[in-house]
This record gives structure tokens, C-alpha cells and sequence, in this order.
């Protein structure tokens, strides 16, 4: 018995580490409280505070804060930077929020993030004393903010994909508006015996926004407003079907199965792709990367808007529930999203500002000539489903839209498969 | 207590006074057993702390229902208690409807794959722990001749181990680019990442590659214990090298390679980090490369009590693992002396 026992504990203490694992993430969500909707914020409420966001890239933080503490000398603003991985950021932020952890003031929030927060009440929201003048923002950018018909957080910036192309291979014909006329215009890159188009196919929340794309191009909807899936359309039918004829024919190469952002960018670059659509931030690299055709050629690279509906990215600040000093927190809000500050925002990081004024601002759009091409992407891009449940939503479209993708699943079957998932992710999967 | 007058204390503490050799031997034997437990109270109370509360947390959340939002105000209400709902939802695959009733969970969702990971663990311990052996004893062998660099030729063998997992994965993950050196030798087009066999050998590989270092170590650990003589008995009875290796080097290295063994296949089906940045998890129909380890942290972003329940299982599957090893190849890694005994009679 002894023996047996003490073998027992051998094999329990090598097979130990992964239960551990989730056990250290925690439990527990429960409200906190401090959430005052009175008509006037308590002059308690100001002080120093802390805005946390992912990786500075750019080195733009120590500018912002010099910015800030030159205008509110009283109440400086700490910035703390995470890592650069979405994952990772969500993880953190949902650590702090599940200590009630005030050291958390403002936080950063992925478009797709705040419908979860907000759930939770880990968030401040919005209203009476902390209402915002929204009308200024382009209003697809607002809704990523809304929750329940109430705004959880403040848009920072925004983002939405447009269409690169080689301008020196299409030559006199017209670019592309939608994907049939985009894979009508496949010969040419056959006859140059490269690949036609690709976007973000691997399984990650990139082929989310694709698929996602692909069916509002064709003018179906993933979800409707209340979150239920409206995949059993022809239109949704049509959006995939398109994509997966792609990869059967080869005007979607079928290494771009494997592509996120970078490889694809890499590819397009290397002259490998007639289109490609990305996110803005590949402009500027494109053009100086020592590898990419664009640095010999300037003229060769095109943009031009998304040929259809683009999927919505970008950031929203949002007030943290446990935060003692909200009322600073709301005027760095309301700070972040004034002219100068959006202006300065796309400047040094290129990030889109979410301000409708601003891309007809001819001092912006002479020294950023895409800010038209993605305003005319912005004015139809549409966002990604809004549910507490994402994680649980991406996932099941992800492995479903890969599955019809390798021609592992047909399309009825995926889109079918799809909509039971996404149900049944929000009943709690 | 300073002024204690010695008679007292005596007599408070009967033993204490009296000379060690006149305490009986079951006296004697009592008090080391309670210094010994006395002496390991801060390994235990740590150990309860950091392994024990996780543990029992773990499993406590793995009976609780994931919070779910209330549809009028869109709050999320905690779960409560669903005694085995969390592990049907694995084992079983079924999914909560809208009624509160349970169908099979949808392709796509992360249940519906659990079957599938468990395939992929195992797949990915046998073949790696084989693949590792074969290779470790044939490296263990040469390095255990006298020859020169043999010093050189150990510190090189090491390399690949001493090398992080995580660079280990992003260094094979170039190799089997699309345009990389595997597809250039090779002389082909294989899409390493996404194709079903495909991804799921560029894993092996890449696990062999690291871990077979750590094997050859442990390994030639156990041929450094066998004494020369009993070879040199067997020339002169004129063994030849293959009866010598099946007959001798086998034989006295079980209780080292079992050991290895075990070791390596505990590790192998906790596997996470390498199929998670070489391939994400992917190929095939997108979870040709998920282990168990990978869909618990999939897991863990859209539910932790549901994720509870996963680890709970994977580690009630590892453990079932450890002890059949340990029962049936008398592995020695509790330190039983009789067990230890056994073995060295058995050879």
C-alpha cells in the first residue's frame, strides 16, 4: 500500500504542471462598485493615472505624456506598455480587472475586447457624468464602443484593410472595386506566371477578418445585431464560396493557407502577388523595405480602396471600473480624441484617426496620401460580431472557414457547422 | 525561563535527561520520525501552497459553470455548481442550448477537437520517445568510446538541448517556410504548416531534433555504470559486439532507460510550446498539431472553469500514464530499495 502510494505520488508530481496552469489564472468576475452616474464627477476622482497599451512601436508614449503633463501639470499620466501580442495585452488587463486592481486606470481595448469587459462591469460606463460628445466620430468606429446601447469606451484609433496592387502589371486597366472584378483581372498575373491575390488565410484572427470580409463584400452578414448567426444566406454562401474557388484554381496560391500579415507582406513585396489587402500600417514599409519591389520602382506599387466591405480594426480607451481617479481618466478620454492629439497620433504611429473631420484635412491628406483610400474602405467597413463570447464566436470561425478553405469541409457544410458553433459559443459554449 | 531550575525541566520532559544509550530503541526511533517531519514542515507547508491550493482551486472551478450573461441587463451572472457538466462538455461533447438542454457540440468548437488533441498527444509522445530512444542510444554508445574529441563531440551533442524551445520552434519554422531550406533539399513544395502529415512531422522532427540530446545524457549516464570487465569476460567466452549489446549493454541499462523513457513521455504529452509557435496548432483541418496543452490555453481565453475541467482531465491522463510506466517497467524513480533489488536480480 505504501509502495503503491508512494508511486502514486511519484507520477502526480511529474504530471503535476499543467493543471497548475489554470489554476494560477484565477477565477472570479464579480462587479465592483464606483460607478456613480450622478449628473457631476467627485473632485476625488482626479489625480495621477496610469493608461496601459500594447507595445510602443513607435516611441510615441514619452511625446504623449510630455503633451498630457503640459496640459494637466497637476494629474501627470503614467504609461505602461505591454507586450505586443493581443493575446497577451487581454490576459493582463483581464489580471487586473479580476483583483479589482486600481492601478489599472485607462486601458487600450481591441475593438472585439470591449463587448467582453464591458460584460463583466470591469468597465465604466459612459453615462451621465461620463457622457462624451460623440457626434465628431465616424460612426462605424462608434459602434465597436457600444454595448447594450450604452458607450463603454472612448474610440482611439481606428483601422480598416485596403487593397495594394502592382500598378505597373495592371497597367491602363481599371483597379479592382470587388472581388469578381478582382479575380477577372487573374490572367494578367498568370501570364506573369505569379501568384494573383492573397490576404491573411492563416488560422488566427486574421482569417476572422477575412472571411468576415468575405461575406459582407458579398452582401451577407455574419451576425445580426442581437449576435445570432446569419450565415444561411446565398449572399454568405457566396462570400466563402468565393475564397474557396480561389484556392482551388490557384488565383489564392495555396502556401497563402499559411499567411498572416507578415508573410504576406513579404510575399507582395518579393513580387510574387498581383493584389493583396492588409491593414494601412504596410504602406510605408512596402515602399522602403530594401527587399521590396517598391524601393527600385515607386511607381510599380498601387493602393486603392478595399474591393468591398473591409472588416473594422483598431483601439478604444476605456475607464477601468476599479480606477480612483475617473475623472482624470475621462479627460484623458476626451483629450485623446481632440484634433491635435488624433493628428499627432497619425503622425508619429500612423494611427487612423477616428475623427470623420480629419481625412479631409488637406494639411493630413497631402503628406498621407492613403488617408482617402482607407476613409473610402472606413466608410464601408463593417465590424466584426460584437459579443461578450468573441474568444469562443473567432474561434469557431476560424476552424470552420480553414476547414472549407483546404477543401476539407464544403461550404454548406462549413457555414452550416459555423452557425451552430457561434450559437453555441453564446450559450456558453 | 531563564531561571528553569534543571530538575524541572526533567521532569517536564522525561527522555531529555537521560543518556542516549539507555532510550529504548522504539523511543529513539519516534523522535527522529518527528524531527524528520519537523524538518520537512516548510517543504510541506510551501508545496500546499504553491502545488496543493492551485490543485484543489483547479478542481473546485472545474465543477463550476462558466459565468454566463443575463440576456436583460447583458451582465455576466456567475455559473454556480454543474457537478460534471464541464467534463460531459470534454469527454462527451456536448453543448449547452439556448433551453438549457445539451447537443453535440458544432465542428469548430473547441470540444468538438478534444478527442482529435488526445490523438495528437500520443501521437506526438510514441513517435518523439521512439524516434528520441533509438537515436539516444546510438549517440550514448559513441560517445561512450574512448576516442579523440570525444569532449568536443559531447558539447557539441548537447547544443540542440541547451538551445530554448521557443528558438528551437521560430529556427524550425524557418526551416519549413514555405521557400526554406526543407522545401529547397528536398526539392519540392510541401506546405509544412498546413498540410495534415505534413505539420505534424515537421513537429517530430523538430522534437527529435531538441530532445534527443537529453536522452543520449541520461542514457549514457546508465553505460558509464556498467563495468568493462563483464565485457571483457564476454570475449573471452567470444560473444560477438551484437550478443554483447543484446546480451550485457540492454539488459544493465534497463533501469536508466526506463527512467529516460519515462521521463521523456511525461514530458512529451504536456507538449505546448513547440507545435504552438511552429505551426500554431494548425494543419490538416486547422488542429492537425493541437495538443491537450494547447486547447486548455485556447480554452482558457473564452472560459476558465471550462478550461479546469480540460487540465483536470489531461492530468488525470498524464497521471494514469506515470503510473502504468512505473508499474509495469518498474521504473525507479520512487526510490524503493526492494523494487531497485528486483530489477538488479532480473538482469
Amino acid at each position: 500500500m505504501r509502495k503503491a502510494m508512494r508511486v502514486a505520488a511519484a507520477g502526480a508530481t511529474l504530471a503535476l504542471t499543467t493543471i497548475g496552469l489554470v489554476a494560477c489564472s484565477s477565477t472570479s468576475s464579480s462587479p465592483g462598485g464606483g460607478s456613480s452616474s450622478g449628473t457631476k464627477i467627485d473632485s476625488s476622482q482626479y489625480g495621477p493615472i496610469t493608461v496601459v497599451q500594447g507595445k510602443d512601436n513607435n516611441g510615441t508614449l514619452p511625446l504623449l505624456k510630455a503633451m498630457w503633463d503640459k496640459a494637466y501639470p497637476k494629474t501627470p499620466v503614467t504609461f505602461k506598455q505591454q507586450s505586443d501580442q493581443a493575446d497577451q495585452q487581454l490576459q493582463d488587463d483581464l489580471l487586473h480587472f479580476q483583483q479589482k486592481s486600481s492601478d489599472y486606470d485607462v486601458i487600450s481595448s481591441d475593438v472585439v475586447w470591449t463587448q467582453q469587459l464591458a460584460s463583466n462591469q470591469y468597465l465604466q460606463p459612459l453615462t451621465g457624468a461620463y457622457k462624451l460628445d460623440q457626434s465628431a466620430i465616424v460612426p462605424a468606429v462608434l459602434a465597436t464602443s457600444m454595448y447594450h446601447n450604452v458607450q463603454y469606451a472612448a474610440p482611439q484609433a481606428t483601422d480598416s484593410q485596403i487593397l495594394y496592387y502592382r500598378k505597373d502589371l495592371l497597367g491602363s486597366k481599371p483597379v479592382p472595386t470587388t472581388f469578381a472584378e478582382l479575380f477577372a483581372d487573374c490572367s494578367i498575373a498568370k501570364a506573369k506566371n505569379i501568384g494573383c491575390y492573397t490576404g491573411q488565410f492563416a488560422k488566427y484572427e486574421g482569417l476572422t477578418v477575412n472571411f468576415s470580409e468575405a461575406v459582407n463584400s458579398a452582401g451577407g452578414t455574419v451576425v445580426d445585431a442581437s449576435g445570432k448567426p446569419t450565415l444561411n444566406t446565398p449572399q454568405a454562401k457566396q462570400g466563402l464560396q468565393t475564397l474557396v474557388t480561389a484556392f482551388k484554381n490557384g488565383d489564392i496560391p495555396a502556401d497563402a493557407i499559411t499567411f498572416q500579415e507578415e508573410q504576406g507582406r513579404a510575399a507582395f513585396e518579393s513580387g510574387k502577388y498581383l493584389f493583396y489587402t492588409n491593414w494601412p500600417y504596410a504602406y510605408s514599409l512596402t515602399q522602403n523595405d530594401p527587399t521590396s519591389f517598391a524601393k527600385k520602382k515607386p511607381s510599380a506599387l498601387g493602393i486603392a480602396g478595399f474591393p468591398g466591405k473591409s472588416s473594422l480594426g483598431g483601439h478604444n480607451w476605456a475607464i477601468s471600473n476599479y480606477s480612483k481617479h475617473k475623472g482624470t481618466a475621462l479627460q484623458f478620454l476626451k483629450w485623446f480624441q481632440s484634433p491635435a492629439v488624433q493628428k499627432f497620433a497619425i503622425e508619429k504611429s500612423s494611427a487612423a484617426p477616428v475623427l470623420s473631420s480629419l481625412y479631409s484635412d488637406s494639411t493630413l491628406t497631402g503628406k498621407y496620401k492613403y488617408l482617402p483610400t482607407l476613409k473610402a474602405s472606413l466608410d464601408n467597413a463593417v465590424a466584426r460580431p460584437a459579443t461578450p463570447y468573441y474568444q469562443a464566436v473567432t474561434t469557431a470561425i476560424q476552424n470552420n472557414a480553414y476547414a472549407a478553405l483546404k477543401g476539407s469541409k464544403t461550404v454548406d457544410a462549413a457555414l452550416s457547422d459555423m452557425s451552430t458553433a457561434i450559437t453555441q459559443a453564446a450559450n456558453g459554449g | 525561563m531563564t531561571t528553569a531550575d534543571p530538575t524541572t525541566a526533567i521532569a517536564t520532559s522525561p527522555g531529555d535527561g537521560r543518556r542516549p544509550g539507555r532510550d529504548s530503541l522504539d523511543a529513539n526511533r519516534r523522535r527522529e520520525v518527528r524531527n524528520a517531519y519537523l524538518l520537512l514542515l516548510p517543504t510541506i507547508v510551501v508545496m500546499a501552497v504553491v502545488v496543493g491550493y492551485p490543485i484543489i482551486l483547479s478542481v473546485f472551478n472545474s465543477f463550476q459553470a462558466d459565468s454566463h450573461i443575463d440576456p436583460n441587463t447583458g451582465f455576466a451572472v456567475t455559473g454556480g455548481f454543474v457537478g460534471l457538466e464541464n467534463y460531459t462538455h470534454w469527454l462527451l461533447q456536448q453543448c449547452a442550448t439556448a433551453t438549457g438542454t445539451h447537443v453535440a457540440c458544432a465542428s469548430g468548437t473547441l470540444a468538438a477537437s478534444f478527442w482529435n488533441s488526445v490523438f495528437v498527444t500520443f501521437f506526438f509522445a510514441v513517435v518523439t520517445v521512439v524516434l528520441e530512444t533509438i537515436f539516444g542510444l546510438w549517440m550514448a554508445i559513441i560517445m561512450n568510446r574512448n576516442f579523440r574529441g570525444r569532449g568536443i563531440l559531447r558539447a557539441a551533442v548537447l547544443v540542440p538541448w541547451a538551445i530554448p524551445t521557443a528558438v528551437t520552434a521560430k529556427l524550425w519554422y524557418f526551416i519549413f517556410a514555405n521557400g526554406g531550406i526543407a522545401n529547397t533539399i528536398l526539392n519540392a513544395n510541401i506546405i509544412w504548416g498546413s498540410d495534415l502529415w505534413a505539420s505534424r512531422f515537421a513537429i517530430v522532427i523538430a522534437d527529435t531534433w531538441k530532445t534527443t540530446p537529453f536522452m543520449a545524457l541520461l542514457i549514457l549516464a546508465g553505460l558509464q555504470l556498467i563495468p568493462e570487465d563483464v565485457y571483457e569476460a564476454a570475449r573471452m567466452d567470444g560473444a560477438t559486439t551484437v550478443q554483447q549489446f543484446f546480451r550485457i549493454t540492454l539488459p544493465l541499462l534497463r533501469p536508466a532507460l526506463v527512467v529516460a523513457i519515462l521521463f521523456r513521455t511525461l514530458d512529451a504529452l504536456r507538449m505546448y510550446d513547440l507545435p504552438q509557435i511552429l505551426t500554431g496548432g494548425g494543419g490538416g483541418r486547422g488542429d492537425a498539431t493541437t495538443t491537450l496543452s494547447i486547447l486548455v490555453v485556447d480554452q482558457v481565453k473564452s472560459g476558465l472553469n471550462s478550461a479546469s475541467a480540460l487540465s483536470t482531465i489531461t492530468f488525470i491522463i498524464i497521471f494514469v500514464v506515470a503510473f502504468i510506466f512505473i508499474r509495469l517497467l518498474g521504473a525507479n524513480i520512487t526510490g524503493s530499495e526492494k523494487k531497485a533489488r528486483k530489477v538488479a536480480k532480473e538482469v
